[in-house]
This record gives C-alpha cells, structure tokens and sequence, in this order.
C-alpha cells in the first residue's frame, strides 16, 4: 500500500498529490512516469512524475479527472489514504543538457509533467521560454511555479479569460519566424496540441521533443499496446519513450489508437456515476 | 487386465464452457484415482522418470495412490516439484513422462499428468505438508521475477534457511501463470495457494518492484543480497511486422491475455480494465498461447475463432490436449496459411490477407520450412486479430546490466548446470536464459540454480 502524503485541488477537476514510495522518489527523473492502481478491480493507469523528494520518500502526480479511474481517484482517495499498486520509474528519462535557448509548450494536463522538465532545464543552464495554455482561467495551476523556473513565461487561454487569447502554438510560431535562435522545443499535451506543434517547428528544423501518452497496461514492455509508429517503425512508449522526436511521430495513429476503448470508456463511466448515486439515496 | 485407455476425467461440455472461464477438466475423484493408478506397471527400468524434467519418483507415488495413501502420494512428489497442482494441469506429458510410458507403445499411457494433478489438488482440499526448513543462515539472496522460475529458486534456498526476497513488476506473483496462462486452463487461486505456501516459509514477496528502474541487480548486491537471481522470463511481445500492425483490433498475445486473465477485463466493467473483441477474431501461431487466445476470444464472445499457422497440424507445438480442446470448443484451424497484411478501415481491423504455405526442406529446428505459394493470396474478414507467434527475452535487466553477456538474441547466458552468469555471484534461469519454453523446464533451471547458489554461499 502507499500512502496520500498530501492532496490538494488545483482546479476543477484537477487535483496534485504526493504519494509515499521511497524507492521511486530517491530515482525518479524527469520524463519518467508511473503506473498505478486504485485497488483490486481497479486498472493500471500511467501518471507522470510531476517531483521527487528524496527525503520525505514523496512522488508528485498532478492528475485530471478525465474518465472513471481518474475520477474516483479524485473524488475518493484523500490525505491518509492509501493506493494498492504504484510501480515506477519507468520509461527513460528526459535527456537534459544545456542546449542553449529551449522552448517548453504545454497545454491543459501536459503543464505538469513538463513543470519538472523545465526545472531541469534551467538548472543545467539553458535560457527557457515557457508557453503555458488553459482552456480558460479557472483550469490553471503552477503558473507561479512556471514563473519562478522559466526566464520568460507566456500563458495563453483558449477563451482570453487570462493572458493571452489562443493556442499555445500561435507564440511557437511567432518565436520561430522572428528568427530568434531555438536550440529545442519540448511540447507536452494532448495529441493534437502535439501534432500542430511539430508541424510548425518542422520547417525551422528545430529538435522538438514530444511524450506520448498512448494507452498503457504494464507500462513495462510486456503487452505492446502503447505501441506507436515513430520514424516508420513500432515502438513501445513506456519503454522506448515516452519521449520521442515529434518531427518523427505518426500522431493521426496515435490519435486513432486513443480513441479505441472510447465506448468501453463512457460504460465504465456510466457505471461510477450510477454507483455514487445509489451510494447517495442510500 | 491393464485398461487400454485411460481413465476420463469429467469435463465441463464444450458448449457450455464457452460461455465461462471456469476451469474446463474437473478432476478425478479419489476412486478414479486409483483405477487410473491401478494401470501402471511399475517398470524397474522407470522410463517415466527419466521423461520428467525434474525426475519426480512417479512409479513410486503412484503406488501410493494405488494405496489410497494420497498424503505420502504428495510428499514423493514435492520431494522433487514444488508446483505440482500447476504442472499437473500445464505440463506437455505428452513429450515427457508419459511419452515414454511402457504402456504408450500398445496403449494409452498412464495419466501421470492428472495424477499429479489429482495429488496437489486432494492436498489443498485435506492437508498441507510443509518442507522442512533448515536453520537461518544469515545470507540473503534476491530473486528477480516471480514466475515459476523464480518461485523455485525461492522455495529451495528458504527450505536451505536462506532469507529470500522476491522482486516481481507486476502488482501479482505468478508471471505466466498469472498474466498468460488462462482461468480456464489454470485457475488464479490455485497459483495464488502455491504463492501463500512460499510466504509462510517466510519468502518475502515484493511486488511493484522494476529491478533496472526502481533498483537495479548491482544496487541488489551493493545493498542487502549476498547473491541474486535473475527469472525474469520471455516477456516481449513479437509482432510480425507486416502492414497495418497498429491498426486498432491487432493485439499481441500478451496485451490480450494480460488484459484478459491479470486484469480480469471479462467481467469489464465490474473491473476496469476493458477488452473489444469483434465477432470474427484470428490468432496467428500454433503453440499453447495461440490456443489459449483463440479459446479466450470464444469466452469472450467472438462468434467464430480461427487458427492461423503456418505449418501443418503436425508441426502445431502446442500440448495435445489444448489442441484437441479447441477444436472441441469448434475453433476453425486454417492451416498452412500466413497473414500477408492487415485491412483496416478508419483505423480499426477489417480483413487480414493471407497467403497459402507448403512444406519444402527441413529447416534448422528440423521442421520442414513452410514456403507460400505463389498467387494464392485471400482474405478472411475479421475484426480483431491476436499475435502470438512467440515472445523474447524482457528487455529490462539485459539492458540495465552493463556486465552481463548476452546472446544474440538478448537473452542471458547462463552455464546450463549451475546457472551462473558473467557476473559472480549473479544467476540467470528460465525463458529468460533458454527463450519462451515450459513452466517445468524454468522449474528445473530454478532448482539447478538453487543448489549452485548454495553451493557459493557456503563458500562465502
Ligand atoms: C506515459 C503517460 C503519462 C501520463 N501522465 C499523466 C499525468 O501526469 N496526469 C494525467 O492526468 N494523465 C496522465 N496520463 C493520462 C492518464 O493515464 C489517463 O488520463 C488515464 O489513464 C485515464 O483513465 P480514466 O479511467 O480516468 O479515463 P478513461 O475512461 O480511460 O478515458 C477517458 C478519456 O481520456 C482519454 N484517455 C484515456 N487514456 C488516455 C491516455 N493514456 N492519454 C490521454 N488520454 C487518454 C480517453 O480517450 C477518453 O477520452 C498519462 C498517460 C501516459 C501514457
Ligand atoms: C499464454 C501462455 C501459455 C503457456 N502455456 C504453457 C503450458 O501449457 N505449459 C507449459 O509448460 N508452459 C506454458 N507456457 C510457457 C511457460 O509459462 C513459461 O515457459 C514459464 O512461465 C517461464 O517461467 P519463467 O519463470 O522463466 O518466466 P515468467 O513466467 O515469464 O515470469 C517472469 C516474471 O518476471 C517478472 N519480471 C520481468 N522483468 C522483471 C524485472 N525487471 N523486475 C522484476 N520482475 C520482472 C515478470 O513480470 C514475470 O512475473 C505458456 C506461456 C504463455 C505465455
Ligand atoms: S513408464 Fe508408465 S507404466 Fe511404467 S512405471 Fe512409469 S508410469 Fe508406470
Ligand atoms: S504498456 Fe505494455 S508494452 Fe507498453
């Protein structure tokens, strides 16, 4: 069992918490992930590793409730509760290096696992730019963590309710074709964001790294079914990512491959929801 | 009068257990036991033994359940196999033991398999014998990987009063017998009794743990471990590398069995792990886990399972009784046959594109080499489609163990007597060392090992 060190809300929906797991707080780097699982019916869900702390043995995940499992992690695993399964670090680390300038592009849940990436970053002495995107003012969190880390922050919002109006793509573009020199862009989020992000940094032949957040099971190379298609050939993500150069990933399959549980996905939802109503009545 | 055929066992009827994961054979009862028992000759020259991986004594207890003398019928057996109601049920008989049986040249040969299995299963149910364990010797070993491998290795060194700590990655011990391994063919709680029996001799089960991520085998000796064990199994999933592999509906063996069985995604959504399966699914491959996918896709409610392999009915690798019990359940076998190319249409699974083969002149492994026929190509509609053309060695020690020596095909090499490694003090046993086998040759290699392991201790 690992214990809820700490629980907090960061917006709707949006939860950071700080699990006890010792051994994976002295090792785990970022770029690297965990999987967990709730309890004994539960299934193994992959988590990026947002920090560790060595010294109090906590693993930081900041997860958004986006389905059955991370919804009830949300709405029923509190401080002092414990979660059955939770193994890691795995997949390979980020590569850090001082580069020069970076660019670090995050939307909507992809800020968090790139938060401990910038850190990173800056501490081996790159310049980083942050671009940080919320669908609107209330989802945001970490800003002032992103504020403290990156040398310049730009924060957008789909619908202008704070920073700046738009797609975190739109700055990238503007950065590149100012002629401005970037030595690497990371871009962490959903996979369109991804895609569009590639697509634009491509012509300037910037190195640009994505994660991918394909479905996992083991998360330890034993099922293939994280697989995507990176330069033409298959790869395992949670083993031979989840990093990889986006100017090389098929995302569309990607995409494709997401989408497949979808109706799997609403039944179990469906499930919870008429679940917790009953637990009401009761 | 000897029997020429052997003794039944009850089984679940074909139609009805498609719709169920219970298992499919039900056991003998004590009397059939005994009129099964009552078959063996009792050859002074024991072929049988000399069949079994692990030499089990098997004139001897079954002599014993000739006797009634079920009790002493199990301790003759545990003297030499620890998992008994596993390799009842998993073994492939039909190559050992009771391939040589005196009786199979004019008969059916003994049934050793579901004596065994009859033996471990009237144990659970009447009294459990505890091996002896020696006094403490103050060394600690890790063993790596909980599948039968290393849960042999676990069971020799405690009963030799070593300390024992077992690493395993998944949330379970058990490795196949857990993930692979069907309900159907090996119930969970069975594998899950011969875990509990380790833990009470005091084996220390930690799960979640991903040695060459969480910790690596050096740390494992720099740290507490006197000496480690490496099981770590066959893990790797191959593909077949042909068009449209990631097409949605394309599953290796593993994704569908791991889903299936380790996450119990046939009683989705109760559990919450799903699975799709559509109503036409092809398994590709001819061993045990193309069988038990195809029988697994059945259960899950595919309206036609089919067999593709590219070889004749000959040459299927899988045990005879997996075979005979899928086409019982009416799995259609196309043989001689190989996918070409998988169809998809927006994405998901629609047609697989075969190609027809014919056997021209032995290959390596002495098997004729299946080569297409040219122009034969076809297409079976299908909506999903599970892999299981073989798996290789799991990548995560090999690649987090800079000393280690590898084959080339990534798995260790290990000596085939002591199962020692290139590191000193480092040991290596089961598919990890010899490549996807069987649950009781990585039982052998975990007892080989076992005593080379104690062997250097002592020296230590
Ligand atoms: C390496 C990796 C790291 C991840 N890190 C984080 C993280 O730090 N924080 C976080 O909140 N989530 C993260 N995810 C995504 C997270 O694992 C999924 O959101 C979660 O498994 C969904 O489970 P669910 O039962 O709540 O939702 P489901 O019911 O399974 O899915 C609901 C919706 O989410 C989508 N979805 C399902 N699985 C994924 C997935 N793997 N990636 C993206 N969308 C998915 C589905 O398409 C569907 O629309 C990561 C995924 C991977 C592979
Ligand atoms: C579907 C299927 C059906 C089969 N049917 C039969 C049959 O009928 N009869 C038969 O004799 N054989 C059968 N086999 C083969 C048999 O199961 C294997 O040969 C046997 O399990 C090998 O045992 P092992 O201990 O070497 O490895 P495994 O059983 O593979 O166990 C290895 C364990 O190590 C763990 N592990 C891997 N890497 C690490 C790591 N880095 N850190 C910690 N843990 C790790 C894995 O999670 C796993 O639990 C079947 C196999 C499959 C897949
Ligand atoms: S070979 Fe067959 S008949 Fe002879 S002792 Fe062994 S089981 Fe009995
Ligand atoms: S999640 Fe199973 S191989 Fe990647």
């Amino acid at each position: 069992m690992y214990k809820i060190l700490t629980k907090r809300t960061l917006g709707p929906g949006i939860r950071e918490y700080v699990i006890e797991a010792p051994d994976i707080a002295r090792v785990g780097k970022a770029g690297q992930f965990i999987v967990l699982r709730l309890h004994e019916k539960g299934e193994r869900i992959p988590l990026t590793i947002v920090n560790v702390d060595p010294e109090t043995g906590g693993v930081t995940l900041v997860i958004q409730e986006v389905g059955k499992s991370t919804r009830e992690m949300g709405e029923q695993f509190h401080e002092g509760d414990s979660i059955l399964d939770f193994a890691g670090p795995l997949g390979e680390a980020t590569e850090i290096e001082n580069y020069g300038t970076v660019v670090c592009v995050g939307g909507g849940v992809g800020i968090a696992p790139l938060y401990p990436i910038v850190r990173a970053l800056k501490a081996a002495g790159n310049t980083v730019i942050g671009i940080i995107g919320y669908r609107s003012r209330d989802l945001m969190f970490y800003e002032e963590e992103f504020a403290s880390s990156c040398d310049e922050l730009i924060i957008m919002t789909n619908d202008g309710s704070y920073g700046k109006q738009g797609f975190v793509s739109d700055p990238l573009k503007q950065i590149l074709e100012s002629g401005r020199k970037i030595d690497r862009v990371w871009s962490i989020g959903p996979a369109i964001m991804m895609k569009v992000c590639a697509d634009i940094t491509r012509p300037f032949a910037v190195p640009t790294i994505v994660s991918l957040n394909s479905v996992m099971i083991d998360g330890t190379g034993m099922c293939g079914g994280c697989r995507v298609n990176v330069g033409g050939v298959a790869k395992f993500a949670c083993v031979d990512g989840p990093e990889f150069d986006g100017h090389q990933v098929d995302f569309d399959l990607l995409m494709l491959r997401q989408g497949y549980y979808h109706d799997e996905e609403s039944c179990s939802m469906d499930a919870y929801m008429a679940k917790q109503a009953e637990g009401v009545e009761k | 009068m000897i029997h020429a055929k052997q003794t039944p066992m009850r089984e679940q009827p074909a139609a009805e257990r498609v719709h169920n994961f219970n298992e499919v054979p039900l056991g003998y009862s004590p009397d059939e036991a005994v009129q099964e028992a009552e078959r063996c000759l009792q050859c002074p020259h024991e072929p049988c033994v000399k069949g079994c991986p692990v030499g089990i004594d098997i004139p001897k207890f079954i002599e014993h359940v000739k006797n009634r003398e079920f009790g002493q019928a199990i301790s003759v057996i545990k003297t030499d196999n620890s998992l008994p109601a596993v390799c009842g049920r998993v073994c492939p008989q039909e190559n050992q033991c009771q391939g040589v049986c005196t009786l199979a040249g004019r008969f059916e040969p003994v049934a050793i398999g579901r004596l065994e299995r009859f033996c471990a299963d009237w144990e659970a149910e009447n009294e459990t014998r505890y091996a002896n364990i020696e006094p403490d010797t103050g060394k600690r070993i890790a063993v790596i990987g909980a599948g039968p491998a290393g849960l042999t290795v676990a069971g020799e060194m405690r009963r030799r009063g070593h300390s024992v700590t077992i690493f395993e990655l998944l949330h379970v011990a058990g490795g196949v017998l857990m993930y692979g391994i069907p309900e159907f063919r090996l119930p969970k709680h069975i594998v899950q009794r011969e875990i509990s029996a380790l833990c009470e001799m005091g084996v220390e089960v930690k799960v979640n743990k991903v040695i060459g991520r969480t910790q690596t085998v050096q740390d494992l000796l720099d740290g507490d471990y006197d000496s480690v064990f490496i099981g770590t199994g066959a893990g790797l999933p191959r593909f077949l590398g042909v068009p449209g592999e990631s097409l949605n509906g394309v599953f290796s063996a593993n994704e569908f069995l791991t889903r299936t069985n380790l996450m119990k995604a046939y009683r989705f959504p109760e559990y919450d792990t799903p699975i799709k399966v559509g109503k036409r699914v092809v398994t590709v491959g001819g061993g045990n886990v193309a069988m038990d996918s195809s029988r697994t896709a059945l259960r899950l409610g595919a309206k036609e399972s089919f067999i593709v392999y590219r070889r004749s009915e000959d040459e299927l690798p899988a045990r005879g009784e997996e075979v005979h019990h899928a086409k019982e359940e009416g799995i259609q076998f196309q043989l001689l046959t190989n996918p070409i190319e998988f169809i998809g249409e927006n994405g998901n699974l629609r047609a697989i594109r075969c190609i027809k083969m014919e056997l021209g002149e032995p290959d390596d492994s002495g098997r004729r080499r299946p080569v297409p026929i040219e122009g034969s190509e076809f297409e079976i509609e299908a909506e999903t489609v599970v892999i299981a053309i073989g798996n290789g060695p799991h990548p995560l020690i090999p690649q987090s163990t800079p000393n280690l020596d590898l084959n080339r095909w990534g798995s260790i090499v290990a000596d085939p007597e002591t199962g020692l490694t290139s590191i000193p003090g480092v040991y290596a046993g089961g598919d990890i060392v010899t490549g996807a086998a069987t649950v009781i040759e990585a039982m052998g290699a975990g007892k080989r090992a076992a005593v080379a392991m104690h062997a250097f201790l002592a020296e230590k």
